[in-house]
């Protein structure tokens, strides 16, 4: 796999200093240093979903995470949100240390039926965390507009979620987070719930927003086409206990479309080789533990 | 074709309760039983017993007391339900004793509040009204705080919405189709509780001229009581679906599209 | 904004089940407590005259005058007539209720025909019936019967016509093409799915049953516990009137888990479990 650039495939044993990217640091929007997440209930054996994370993502960056079903992805990305609190190490969120859900952070859950008030309509669903800001108005309209455009919804604005489609539920929570200006998006497994084609839309919505808007994303998903499909970056993550397996630079054009970037031989060769790494993570492979002939788990 | 549905409507709607009055009508037309006077008399009876001074001596007093009681139940049946609903420990303390006080059937508060109170003024009633409809919405309500969907929750977390911007805008309206559920059973709790708060007693009132009549053996006009009592119940009901439809669009909707309606 | 007005924080799902299990012992612990904090409170409101103890005696006076009655025949004969009471008039409620409903619930025709005249008589409270059961039966257990009978009919109806309403479509189609007679559809396509319902039903009705029960004999004074409170609270013997509305609030909350129990036992094999409908 010598076309495969590896940016860097760290080392993550307990302890190892977590240095910073090299970036500058204006440069990072979303650092993650050392970070360890370990369930512990009273009476009960401990739950170690995150062993070790360090990485970063620049400022206008789209990222991807994937990993094999169970790898914790669910479990990060609440930590980074604040939803979680870390048994140790810090997420850093334009030079301050998260705890508790960080200003200029927005995020698009999985559940899109759910994440959005059926009490409200959909314009009002948007503007909720608008009025929170306290946006005058006439700018909250204005807002709401370029919004709903954006995600192609100006029609269905007095309308309530429930009456919309899966796929326009999701363009709602998206129009939601936008709005709001984050600067930085952090979306799980949000198209895992729609249909094949539904999904290929809205990756391409994603794809739009972020060249238009010039935020940075955090994408996470189980889907490996997707992630290549989407991605400047994706970050691997190994099974249980979770650390880095490696982190895979897409280099693959700007522009892409679901047509020609699928069927480019270098995408192909980027999915197969991320591929590659899922299956040996849920091998067990793991890059803390270099005997990899062993695996930990069935 | 339309005049054919409509005319349908009409009998599917009106077809048996017009039956069953006509066979009232018939069968007790002839009747000397004292205690079932023909439904004729009934009828004529009626405008004669329910006059406005009557209404106003008799019936907007206890529909008073049941509003005012009615409304401090609704009042602090959310207040606290949405306390006790946000606070695990609160809620885990106050659990078995909220068990046991709704369990308690609320007729037999009557005695107890007459201890306090006295039962000739309108403090009791209200009191008895209040503490009998209160138990069912603060439950509910506790009920539906907590079965609030976590989801919602991470987003007016994640949004920092602001405490009472969450009370108003999340949580409120989460439990609201839970909130009405008690409040429905309420409504009817409350209605017992007001005819039998005035059965104790020298008193007025719907419930207690009802009772005077049948005491005084005046049948027709006892019955009148019963079929005046009965509109109430039933207007109330109505009234209280209006209000529930209105309040509570958004669930109805959700619910029927989910049912695939 | 250090506290969330929200519930408990959110926790992550693998490790629910086991907060869920060691959280509710503690629960059950706080429970013990609150219990303890009322009972303490109520005695010292009392003890300290802040509330007149002739109103509100101290709980161990309750509780003394609640030993009293154990020892008395009396009390185990109306606590006897009221369970009687209650109970033969929520199984002749269940039992119409079912009926009716069924038969009402199987025919389109039916359940429109009938549907304004029950959104009628359903709202319609029972204790405007009370005067008319005075004039028939006086203070006889036939008067609260027809009472417990009303209030709980129209609960029970209610449900059961949710329940046969809710068949699957395909199923009786199943069964239909499958040539089944009628009665065997009854039993095993509607049933089955009207059970959840009935068993809703059985604890909406029995809590209602239980209020109407004690309602007659506490107002029109048909023998049983509510008729003893009237009499012990009219002779001025305040501790044990507080006693035998305790007798009661325990009654009921047996009631309540013994429904609650019941309609666990029917729904575990059921797929969803269901809060009640209108």
């Amino acid at each position: 796999m010598s076309i495969i650039q590896t940016v860097r495939m760290r080392s993550a044993a307990a302890g190892a200093p977590a240095a910073g990217a090299g970036a500058g640091d204006d440069a990072v929007a979303l650092d993650l240093r050392g970070v360890q997440k370990t369930y512990d209930t009273p009476g009960r054996p401990q739950v170690e979903a995150i062993r070790h994370l360090d990485f970063s993502i620049r400022r206008g960056e789209l990222v991807c995470v994937v990993g094999p079903s169970g790898a914790g992805k669910t479990t990060l990305l609440r930590s980074i949100a604040g939803l979680l609190d870390l048994t140790a190490g810090e997420v850093v969120l334009d030079g301050r240390v998260v705890s508790g859900p960080p200003e200029g952070m927005a995020v698009v859950f999985q559940e899109y039926g759910r994440s959005l008030f059926p009490w409200m309509t959909v314009r009002q669903n948007i503007e909720l965390p608008l009025k929170e800001k306290g946006i005058a108005k006439a700018e909250r309209r204005a807002k709401i507009d370029r919004a709903l455009e954006e995600v192609g919804l100006t029609e269905a604005g007095e309308q309530h979620p429930w009456q919309l489609s899966g796929g326009m539920q999701q363009r709602v929570a998206i129009a939601r987070a936008i709005a709001f200006e984050p600067s930085v998006l952090l979306m799980d497994e949000p198209f895992a719930a729609v249909d094949a084609q539904t999904r290929a839309e809205l990756e391409d919505l994603v794809r739009k927003l972020w060249k238009d808007l010039g935020v940075t994303v955090l994408f996470v998903t189980h889907d490996i086409d997707e992630a290549v499909y989407l991605g400047e970056r994706v970050i691997v993550l190994s099974n249980r206990p979770t650390v880095l397996m490696e982190d895979v630079r897409v280099d693959l054009p700007a522009e892409r479309d679901q047509l020609t970037t699928r069927s480019d031989p270098h995408f192909g060769e980027l999915r197969g080789h991320v591929y590659e790494l899922i299956q040996q993570a849920k091998r067990g492979v793991r890059p803390d533990a270099p005997a990899a002939s062993s695996p930990q788990e069935a | 074709m339309n005049a054919a549905r409509l005319a349908r409507r009409a009998f599917m709607l009106l077809g048996l309760p017009l039956i069953l009055l006509a066979f009232w009508w018939v069968a007790s037309a002839s009747s000397t039983s004292p205690f079932w006077p023909p439904l004729q008399t009934i009828l004529e009876t009626f405008p004669k017993t329910w006059t406005w001074d009557r209404i106003v001596s008799d019936v907007l007093p206890s529909l008073a007391r049941l509003g005012i009681g009615y409304a401090l139940a609704v009042v602090v049946g959310i207040v606290a339900g949405t306390a006790i609903g946000l606070m695990p420990r609160l809620r885990a303390l106050s659990e078995p004793v909220l068990e046991f006080f709704r369990a308690v059937p609320p007729p037999v508060l009557v005695p107890i509040i007459a201890l306090f109170a006295g039962y000739t003024g309108w403090l009791g009633k209200i009191v008895t009204i209040a503490l009998g409809c209160l138990w069912p919405i603060l439950l509910n309500t506790v009920e539906g705080v907590r079965g609030l969907e976590p989801v919602l929750n991470d987003t007016a977390r994640s949004y920092h919405l602001s405490r009472w911007r969450r009370l108003v805008f999340v949580v409120l309206p989460g439990a609201s189709p839970r909130i009405f559920t008690g409040a429905r059973q309420a409504l009817s709790i409350g209605v017992i509780l007001m005819v039998i708060s005035e059965l104790f007693g020298a008193n007025r009132g719907l419930g207690a001229a009802i009772v005077q009549f049948q005491r005084s053996f005046a049948i027709p006009q006892m019955w009148t009581g019963i079929i005046l009592l009965g509109l109430i119940g039933v207007l109330l009901a109505a009234l209280f679906k209006v209000v529930e439809n209105r309040m509570l669009a958004w669930y109805v909707g959700q619910r029927q599209i989910e049912r695939g309606e | 904004m250090t506290t969330t007005p929200t519930a408990a924080p959110p926790e992550p799902r693998a490790a629910r089940p086991r907060t869920r299990r060691s959280g509710r012992r503690n629960d059950a612990w706080l429970g013990v407590l609150g219990v303890l904090i009322v009972l303490a409170g109520a005695e010292l409101l009392s003890r300290t005259g802040i509330v007149n103890p002739d109103f509100l005696p101290p709980v161990t006076e309750m509780y003394a005058s609640l030993f009293q009655l154990l020892g008395e025949g009396s009390f185990w004969e109306s606590l006897w007539l009221t369970v009687r009471g209650w109970a033969v008039g929520l199984a002749a409620a269940m039992a119409l209720g079912i009926v009716v409903g069924f038969v009402i619930g199987s025919s389109r025709f039916l359940r429109e025909f009938t549907s304004s005249t029950v959104e009628f008589l359903r709202p319609i409270p029972s204790v405007a019936l009370i005067p008319l059961v005075v004039l028939m039966f006086g203070t006889k257990p036939a008067s609260a019967f027809l009472l417990v009978l009303y209030a709980a009919f129209w609960q029970v109806l209610v449900q059961v016509l949710y329940g046969v309403a809710d068949v699957d479509p395909v199923a009786r189609d199943t069964a239909r093409s499958y040539r089944f007679g009628p009665l065997r559809v009854a039993r095993s396509v509607i049933y089955p799915t009207a059970l959840p319902y009935i068993m809703t039903a059985f604890r909406l009705a029995a809590a209602v049953a239980l209020i109407l029960e004690i309602t007659a004999e506490l107002v029109i004074g048909v023998p049983g516990l509510g008729r003893d409170i009237g009499i012990a609270q009219s002779s001025g013997n305040v501790p044990a009137t507080y006693a035998l509305v305790i007798v009661v609030g325990l009654i009921g909350v047996a009631v309540n888990l013994f429904a609650r129990f019941v309609e666990r036992k029917a729904l575990w094999w059921h797929p969803s479990v269901r809060s009640e409908v209108a």
